[in-house]
């Protein structure tokens, strides 16, 4: 091996240490952050008592659940019962892998490390454990993959409402998935690659996706959401009619490992969600061209700020809206956010078509700006007939439809 | 059909959902930069939103007389009275024939805080207590015996509002 792989190997190894560390201990605390949001948005004040304001509540939380005994139900398949939380922690945990944190880091160094012997790295270090060329290809293919431990839980429980809502689980992600992956086919005729530092290169040549392709960013958060089984999608779990959903027969540390890959999962969309339509760890304006730590640390930290940002309205969000009822879940997302994905992807194509090809022009803002202008038209549209309630509709407006008047209520022996 | 399902009646026109969903939004976020109302219970016990009523009904007192012995006479009106039969009393009596309980004690466990033992009493002695924090390490702690209600130490229970005694 050469000092350049070693070197390669050991800055891998420390990223990885530093994303897994980080991920661990944020979602901890985003479990407090949930708590406290939703404390704050009752006019309550939250935990607060473990450690200074309730920070170390999470760690308590922990303590707890390895303490706690873990239970199998009577004829429960135990193989699969004992993998489940598992296989729907790894993937959540995968991901935070293939996103871009920051901006390049230039590193050099050239040491001799006793038994590594010499190390050496040159060059810009990406700041994501691995730059992968596919990109949120991947993320598409990880992420659902956590359906499986959630379908797998509910069915090795044994139980009629594990077993519910992990079949819930399943066709709700299926469903979602389709419409989350169209939407981001957008992005792919933008800005011409699946890789993510493509796509931020791309943002900071132009504008954030969030402005020429507002629509795709509303069916991916909306898809996001569903995706991470969080409210008002969470029927999964849906505590008034299932008890607790897949992780009914769960206890103890086990338990646990739903809630980590949950919020895990709640990161992922977020920081999807800001580095496809929101810049990822693109700073507006011309400073962040400058290079340097500097340059890294600061990108770092905006990239944290947004990624909050997008976390708060996930929790802002679930303490805000009621749940979906299971039919009009699987009617929005069939019959509202597929289509309207797929429209989407001919409007955008005529439209970049028209301004690079009939128009002539390539400038990166101006094309934007374009496509901005397109979305404004079709986002008025949609919102207008969604807020009109064509596209889902109320019971009674069904059954006008349908032609049949409500039967009076007879109770016949 | 046997039974019909009833049909709520919504609104059919000027629905709105996405309008809806945002001024829900704007609401919570509202209610965020509220001031809280929560009561930091142990360190704070009343706010001047709340405090406890006078008319609570606790754990019991016994109150005594000047030479510290208990205002009770034995008569036997509480243990009648009890609807829970949670009062244990063994009358006795010294050599100036006066009543005094050998044996008092009230199984908290058992009560249900009606407070008729305070209502029958003709001595005023027992009395349910304005007090609620009972927290102990074994079931036997929960039997209070004659010295323990004595020297219990927080406010009696009005069992009634004394502005308002006809409860109008």
């Amino acid at each position: 091996m050469t000092p350049e792989m070693r070197g390669f190997l050991l800055v891998s190894v420390l990223k990885m240490l530093f994303v897994f560390t980080a991920m661990m201990i944020g979602v901890a605390l985003l479990t407090l952050m949930e708590r406290k949001v939703s404390a704050w948005m009752q006019n309550r004040r939250g935990p607060n008592r473990v450690g200074w304001a309730g920070l170390l509540q999470p760690a308590a939380d922990g303590v707890k659940n390895i303490l706690k005994e873990e239970t199998y139900p009577a004829l429960a398949n135990r193989w699969l019962f004992f993998l489940a939380p598992a296989l729907s922690f790894i993937p959540a945990l995968l991901l935070s892998a293939v996103i871009p944190f920051a901006a390049p880091l230039p590193v050099d160094f050239d040491l001799t490390l006793g038994p590594l012997g010499r190390l050496a790295y040159h060059g810009l270090m990406p700041m994501v454990v691995a730059d992968l060329p596919i990109g949120f290809l991947f993320v598409l293919a990880i992420s659902s993959m956590g359906v499986y431990g959630i379908a797998l839980a509910g069915w090795s429980s044994n139980s009629k409402y594990a077993l519910l809502g992990g079949l819930r689980a399943s066709a709700q992600m299926v469903s979602y998935e389709v419409a989350m992956g169209l939407s981001l086919i957008p992005v792919l005729l933008l800005s011409g690659n699946v890789s993510f530092s493509v796509i931020i290169h791309d943002q900071q040549a132009g504008l954030w996706y969030v402005l020429p392709l507002f629509l795709s960013f509303f069916v991916f958060l909306v898809s996001g959401f569903a995706e991470t089984n969080r409210l008002p999608f969470d029927l999964p779990e849906a505590e008034s009619e299932l008890v607790a959903g897949y992780h009914t027969e769960y206890s103890a540390m086990k338990f646990s490992f739903f809630f980590i890959a949950e919020y895990a999962n709640v990161v992922t969309v977020c920081a999807m969600v800001t580095t496809i339509f929101f810049g990822g760890w693109d700073i507006p304006g011309r400073w962040d061209e400058q290079g340097g730590v500097l340059q890294t640390i600061a990108t770092g930290g905006f990239f944290f700020l947004k990624l909050m940002f997008w976390i708060f309205v996930v929790m802002w969000i679930r303490w805000t809206l009621p749940r979906f009822r299971y039919d009009q879940l699987m009617a929005l997302g069939w019959k509202v956010l597929m289509p309207l994905a797929l429209a989407y992807i001919m409007v955008i194509c005529t439209a970049i078509y028209g301004i690079e090809h009939l128009a002539g022009i390539t400038d990166p803002k101006l094309r934007s700006l374009g496509l901005f202008g397109v979305n404004v038209v079709m986002g008025l549209l949609v919102f207008g007939l969604l807020d009109s309630g064509v596209f889902i509709k109320g019971s009674n407006r069904r059954q006008q439809l349908s032609q049949a008047p409500p039967e009076r209520a007879t109770v016949t022996g | 059909m046997a039974i019909g399902v009833k049909v709520m009646k919504r609104p059919e026109r000027e629905v709105s959902y996405v309008r809806a969903a945002l001024k829900g939004m704007a609401l919570t976020f509202k209610h965020m930069l509220e001031p809280k109302v929560t009561m930091q219970y142990p360190e704070q016990k009343s706010t001047t939103d709340w405090s406890i009523s006078q008319r609570w009904r606790g754990t019991h007192r016994m109150l005594t007389d000047e030479q510290g012995r208990s205002k009770c006479v034995a008569c036997g009106l509480c243990p009648q009275i009890c609807p829970a039969n949670c009062i244990k009393l063994v009358p006795g009596e010294d050599e100036q024939g006066n009543r005094y309980p050998l044996i008092y004690e009230i199984d908290e466990f058992r009560c249900v805080f009606c407070g008729y033992c305070q209502e029958v009493c003709p001595e005023e002695a027992i009395h349910v207590g304005v007090h609620f924090e009972n927290a102990e390490y074994s079931r036997g702690r929960f039997v209070y015996d004659l010295e323990r209600l004595q020297s219990q130490t927080h406010a009696v229970s009005t069992l009634w509002d004394p502005s308002d005694p006809q409860g109008e």
